[in-house]
């Protein structure tokens, strides 16, 4: 305001303030758009990175190669099925952990904990949320299985399908709970007071009126983690025995394949030699192909959660 | 006996007039159910925490110091984990320098600047569901562009398999959530404190830096410490680019920018290596990493949680 002085009265100029002033906010504006714009450059970054890959390799491959039983890159041998059925079969056990665990979880603590406890047992579980999954792969591998998996369905196999799946499912759990318990805790008290009111006991008010209200967030809930456990990489990588080959079966007690662990184990594996055997491709690029597949299928999940999450919000 | 006591058996006839029955029992089981549900679920961080540490112990019992402090080894007995906790310090590092800045510039201007437009829509649910892409997807990212495509930058003598390619791949994958979390709490910050400092002739800037800022830096501070620990103990991603999972040299006389350019290991990434090899030697090597990372991780994550619980604030 340094060029504004009294006796020039009220100008159009001095109400705008000092230049050097106004130029900063633009610069800074500009700063701050850019940043932002830079989120938009890498998901345009992802989809052309595993597209114009995805594509090299499906042209190069025979589609025939994509449904022969048996998942071995070495050999030529791309079946989708394989790693999609293993894939599903780990989400699906862990979800079968996460939804009774993570739901119970956040209806105790939306519903029924006191403030106090509360306060203490949510650090908790978001310490939980904190834990690698690297450290859930190994703990699959040394505790669930041989203690839970192998005495409980009296199978032998060290690395199985169960036990990675009950791995991502407890990975999943605080996941779960959390989304869950926000949109429990999002139900106005007026709803609650009215059930009371008519006599209703506090199951019931859980149960019948909280849990129907918030329903659309627990949906939400259940589908992020579902799209969680699709992603899950490392419990698999350690606990399911992902190794360079799988073949297709539905046995949970059996070693298997994911998505995740396929692409894994291109990764660290030494496969990326274009040779005779695998029907000249060179199985490193089936990775990318499997990474764009797990991509859109996690963006579709998580753009419908999205919707049943706004849902919630727009009720009250 | 004052008046308590029967006042208490007073209500309670006139409960069980009203339900009916002696005692809500569905209701009890229904209460215990759910509080069987938590406790579980934390107890299994305790069996976890408790299993890792009975397999490390002759680990940790006799050569801790050596364990920390020692390189990479063929050798069970000799293996130590200094590498990982240093290239995971050096790849955190990266992750705060590129995230930290890029992400709270990017949150101040959707939360702040951007009008209610379809692009700004747009971009926001973009970055919604950049948060939920899969991390190993981000590695595929990082391999086509900072591994493949930039190799002569990042990494020329070591196929771009370096802690850049590593650090800038984990800045990415932490981005979105950076800034969903600063977006959060700028959002918390009430309207009021804006319109008074408008009100005496801020500009934007000026109310964003020195009124929103100050009462949003807790909120900021926890969530990106939150996702800092995330990256630390982030594997997948790091397999992808590259990251040693075997035998590694580091030679000493090496300048900043060759380090940043050379090959590298971290701590979850060794975890996972070991957790390969067989045997009762490596087997508690593993555990022991698992120790040294989850306190790490365990004790950065309480810090930040509590911090955040001493300065919640409610408007």
């Amino acid at each position: 305001m340094a060029t504004m002085t009294a006796d020039q009265g009220l100008t159009i100029r001095g109400l705008r303030g000092s230049p050097r002033r106004r130029r900063k906010e633009g610069v800074i504006r500009g700063v701050l758009i850019a940043a932002a714009g830079i989120s938009l450059v890498v998901s345009v970054g992802i989809v052309v990175a595993l597209i114009g890959k995805a594509i090299t390799f499906l042209t190069s491959v025979d589609l025939g190669q994509l449904w022969t039983e048996g998942w071995r890159p070495r050999s030529g041998q791309f079946d989708v099925p394989t790693i999609l059925i293993g894939t599903i079969e780990v989400s699906l056990i862990a979800m079968v952990i996460a939804t009774p665990l993570g739901l119970g979880a956040a209806m105790y603590l939306s519903e029924y904990a006191n403030p106090k406890t509360r306060r203490r047992l949510k650090p908790i579980l978001e310490t939980l949320a904190g834990i690698p999954s690297v450290v859930l792969g190994y703990f699959a591998l040394t505790v669930i299985n041989p203690y839970v998996v192998q005495d409980l369905f009296r199978v032998t196999s060290t690395f199985t399908i169960m036990a990675a799946g009950i791995g991502v499912g407890i990975l999943t759990i605080p996941l779960v709970a959390s989304v869950a318990e926000d949109a429990m805790y999002a139900v106005p008290n007026a709803l609650r007071e009215g059930a009371y009111g008519i006599g209703a006991r506090r199951h019931t008010v859980t149960t019948k009126v909280v849990f129907p209200a918030a329903v659309s967030g627990i949906v939400a809930a259940l589908i992020l983690g579902f799209s969680r456990a699709l992603g899950e990489t490392m419990v698999v990588a350690i606990a399911a025995g992902a190794t360079g080959s799988a073949t297709r079966h539905l046995n949970p007690f059996e070693p298997g394949q994911t998505m995740t662990g396929a692409i894994s184990s291109l990764a660290i594996g030494s496969d990326s030699v274009k040779s005779a055997s695998s029907g000249g491709v060179n199985p490193f690029d089936s990775l990318f192909f499997v990474g764009l597949f797990l991509f859109l299928l996690t963006l579709i999940l998580n753009t419908i959660s999205e919707r049943f999450v706004r849902r919630v919000r727009r009720d009250y | 006996m004052s008046a308590v006591a029967p006042m208490r058996q007073v209500s309670t006839t006139v409960q069980l007039a009203l339900t009916g029955k002696k005692r809500d029992l569905y209701g009890r089981v229904f209460q215990a159910g759910l509080l069987l549900s938590l406790l579980l679920s934390l107890a299994i961080l305790i069996v976890l925490l408790g299993t890792a540490l009975v397999d490390a112990w002759p680990v940790l019992s006799t050569r801790l110091v050596d364990f920390v402090t020692g390189n990479v080894s063929r050798l069970d007995s000799r293996a130590g984990v200094r590498q990982g906790i240093v290239g995971s310090l050096i790849l955190i590092g990266f992750v705060a320098v590129v995230a930290l800045p890029l992400g709270i510039a990017a949150a101040i201007y959707l939360q702040e600047y951007a009008r209610d437009t379809r692009l700004n829509r747009l971009l926001i649910t973009n970055i919604r569901n950049l948060a939920g892409v899969p991390s190993i997807v981000y590695g595929i990212l990082g391999l086509v562009v900072f591994v493949q495509t930039l190799r002569g930058l990042t990494g020329p003598d070591n196929f771009g398999r370096s802690f850049i390619s590593g650090g800038l791949t984990l800045a990415v994958l932490v981005l979105p959530i950076i800034v969903l979390i600063t977006m959060e709490a700028l959002r918390a910050v009430p309207k009021s404190i804006r319109e008074a400092a408008y009100g005496v002739g801020a500009t934007r800037w000026e109310v964003v830096r020195s009124h929103v800022l100050p009462y949003a830096a807790p909120g900021i501070f926890t969530g990106t410490i939150l996702s800092l620990a995330r990256a630390f103990g982030e594997t997948a991603p790091l397999l992808l680019v590259g990251a040693v999972t075997g035998y590694l040299s580091s030679p000493t006389d090496r300048s900043p920018l060759e380090i940043l350019q050379g090959a590298y290991t971290a701590l979850p990434t060794q975890i996972f290596s070991w957790s390969r090899l067989a045997g009762e030697g490596w087997k508690a090597n593993t555990a022991a990493a698992i120790i040294v990372l989850l306190v790490i991780i365990l004790v950065v994550n309480m810090a930040a949680i509590l911090l955040r619980n001493r300065y919640d604030r409610r408007w």
